[in-house]
């Protein structure tokens, strides 16, 4: 749900493991379709859960640049890992969708929507630096004159179960983007997973539906206490920083450091970071006709700025070198997307960190020009 | 206009791309239907000569005679497009080349004097002037058709020259070399096949040759810090696209490497 529409106060109560597995039944019965996490193609994936038993009961993931791997953990938790390739724009801002379709008729061109009853999705597990990737692309896509109704029809409809982080991964820096890992607003739900149960705040009367069809108790102070060593362990494993101490004129005034060929040597133009970060927002639309050109779909795709054609303009490459995209990559997210929109695009997850197959590490780039700068 | 004239050609190859076309069985009665077919000899024994408005042509340069016959398509040709690894980049029959194709031919054939054969597997681009080369080992039916399709609306085709990368992320797959440790091209190679490969838990193969502007020499020094040696890393490259310049100059600068070392 948006952030207006939650409660001041967040109320609090216990839901049991056992009660927890009826979260299922009742999310469908309110026809949601629930998205969470569980385990595909090894890795911690976003996708369509039917049970609790979807869920990655006692795996965990490790991660570092360019690295990512499942790990069995010593016990049942259900959230004990970070955040992996996916993120809630999948479903939000999908990969590939048709936006509008046209056929010729003796009548002339017939155009047609092909939209299509939005889906109700129940997000379950979303983190603190999650709920800050949404609130910016809400930004994008629904903040200012031109609305994207796609967008906006999923997201009204979507009910958000956020869980709070209980540890963190090596690649995790949302302490410096003040983003997370506690989550403060943005949620319908919120959970903290505890040994024998969750420790659940109620922020919106959508979550008040969902919670009134589930045996809870009150939260004990014990309950809270254990909930708050919990979140406490997540603040206290994150290790990587970056320093914002006025980023944007930083790397605005270094337009020309030397950092900027060193990284375009490592760099593959690959996309894949801007792929899995879940703010970047930019895609393509192209028209696609049959044979006969008689039908015409327009599909829109997810682009990058590392795509080397997407900076084409009438007769050429606007960025034609590795390291003009990775300088626009870069200052777009921490710098003139601040212009743009009043916020870094960063949120600190680390997904490019870990997804990037040469490990390339944003923070030590911004360091690196940070520590020489001219 | 009548509609235009398409003739279908053949050097070095597998047959693989012009199944391709045949495989496209929902498009290909509309193709036919857009088209005059006068010269698909996979697929009729019907040849009539040229002109042609638009030439396919798949396969390599290998023998004297292919080397004859391709101008002769070219002058028959108003568009030539060449279709697949092979035609576009010397196919994985370039391995033989720099290697002693005299001493293959004695190791193959019983009488190697009956054989007629070039030092080299080269692109159809060293030989005559291509106008358009459409990448793939096989070639995509979807992308095939769409520069047809290109060709008859008179507009530019889409075959974008990105990484395999970008498919992998629109299409969910998590990367394999990042989750699995396996290696894989797809940094380096161009669009085409929608990332099926890793779909299927593997690493790309480089099928559809260097994508535009390839950082090999970053992707390879990754591989050997992660453990992998220059062998096997120069290995991975030497496939259907060994010719294609960037990943001929990679595998050769590992190659030289290993020389040094020794
Ligand atoms: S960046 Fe913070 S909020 Fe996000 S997964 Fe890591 S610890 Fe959790
Ligand atoms: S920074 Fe890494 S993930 Fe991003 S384009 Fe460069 S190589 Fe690919
Ligand atoms: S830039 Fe990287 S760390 Fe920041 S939000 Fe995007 S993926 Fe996460
Ligand atoms: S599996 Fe290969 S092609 Fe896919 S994202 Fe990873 S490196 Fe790129």
């Amino acid at each position: 749900m948006s952030e207006e529409s939650q409660t001041e106060i967040a109320r609090s109560c216990f839901l049991s493991t056992e009660q927890f597995a009826k979260l299922f039944e009742v999310l469908h019965a309110l026809d949601y379709e629930v998205i969470g996490p569980t385990i595909d193609q090894a890795a911690i994936v976003y996708d369509r859960l039917t049970s609790v038993d979807d869920l990655p009961r006692g795996w965990t993931d490790i991660q570092e640049p360019g690295k990512y791997r499942l790990e069995k953990r010593g016990d049942d938790a259900l959230f004990g890992y970070v955040v992996g390739p996916h993120s809630w724009k999948q479903k939000l801002f999908p990969p590939v969708s048709t936006l509008s379709v046209a056929d010729r008729t003796d009548a002339g061109w017939q155009f047609t929507e092909p939209e299509q009853e939005l889906p109700k999705f129940a997000f379950l597990g979303v983190r603190a630096c999650e709920l800050a990737a949404l609130k910016i692309q809400d930004r994008v896509f629904i903040g200012g004159p031109y609305v994207d109704p796609s967008y906006q029809g999923r997201r009204n409809k979507a009910l958000i179960i956020a869980v709070n982080c209980t540890q963190a991964a090596s690649t995790c820096f949302c302490t410096s983007m003040n983003t997370g890992p506690r989550c403060k607003a943005g949620y319908d739900l919120a959970l903290t997973e505890l040994a024998d149960g969750f420790v659940v705040e109620v922020a919106t009367p959508e979550g008040e539906i969902v919670i009134n069809a589930l045996e809870t108790q009150i939260a004990t102070d014990e309950n809270q206490r254990q909930a708050e060593a919990a979140r406490q362990q997540a603040v206290d494993q994150i290790t990587k920083t970056l320093d914002t101490t006025d980023i944007r004129d930083l790397l605005m005034s270094n337009l020309e450091h030397p950092q900027w060929n060193d990284v375009a040597e490592r760099c593959l133009s690959c996309t894949n970071c801007t792929m899995v970060c879940p703010t970047c927002f930019c895609s393509s639309v192209e028209e696609v006709s049959d044979l006969t050109g008689d039908h015409v779909e327009r599909e829109r795709k997810w682009d990058s700025c590392f795509n080397v054609d997407f900076s084409y303009m009438n007769g050429g490459l606007v960025r034609n070198s590795i390291r003009n995209r990775y300088r626009q990559w870069m200052t777009h997210k921490l710098a003139t997307w601040i212009d743009q929109f009043g916020t870094s695009g960063c949120v600190g997850c680390g997904r490019c960190i870990t997804w990037c197959p040469v490990g390339i590490d944003l923070t030590r780039e911004v360091a690196a020009i940070r520590e020489t700068q001219t | 206009m009548g509609k235009p004239k398409l003739g279908v050609f053949k050097f070095a190859s597998c047959d693989g791309c012009q199944l391709s076309l045949l495989d496209a069985e929902d498009q290909l009665l509309a193709v036919a239907d857009a088209v005059e077919i006068r010269h698909f000899p996979e697929a009729s024994s019907r040849m009539e000569a040229g002109p042609y408005d638009i030439a396919l042509v798949e396969g390599s340069i290998t023998t004297p005679h292919d080397a004859e016959r391709i101008q002769q398509i070219r002058r028959d040709a108003k568009f030539l497009m060449t279709i697949g690894a092979c035609a576009t980049s010397g196919g994985i029959q370039a391995l033989r080349n720099g290697a002693d194709t005299a001493e293959f031919m004695r190791a193959v054939y019983a009488s190697p004097e009956y054989i007629q054969v070039l030092d080299k597997s080269t692109p159809i681009a060293e030989h005559v002037k291509v106008d358009f080369e459409l990448r793939g080992c096989p070639i995509n039916q979807y992308q095939l058709i769409e520069v047809i399709q290109s060709l008859l609306a008179g507009r530019n085709p889409r075959t974008p020259r990105h990484s395999v990368c970008l498919d992998c992320k629109r299409r969910g797959t998590v990367c394999v070399t990042v989750a699995q440790g396996t290696p894989c091209l797809g940094p380096v190679t161009q669009s085409g096949c929608n990332a099926i490969c890793p779909s299927y838990h593997r690493g790309c193969y480089g099928c559809y040759g260097p994508a535009a502007q390839p950082n090999l020499v970053s992707l390879s020094t990754h591989a050997l810090n992660e453990g992998a040696s220059a062998a096997e890393v120069s290995h991975n490259l030497r496939n259907f696209n060994v010719y294609a310049p960037a990943f001929r100059n990679e595998s050769q600068r590992l190659t030289d490497q290993i020389k040094e070392q020794n």
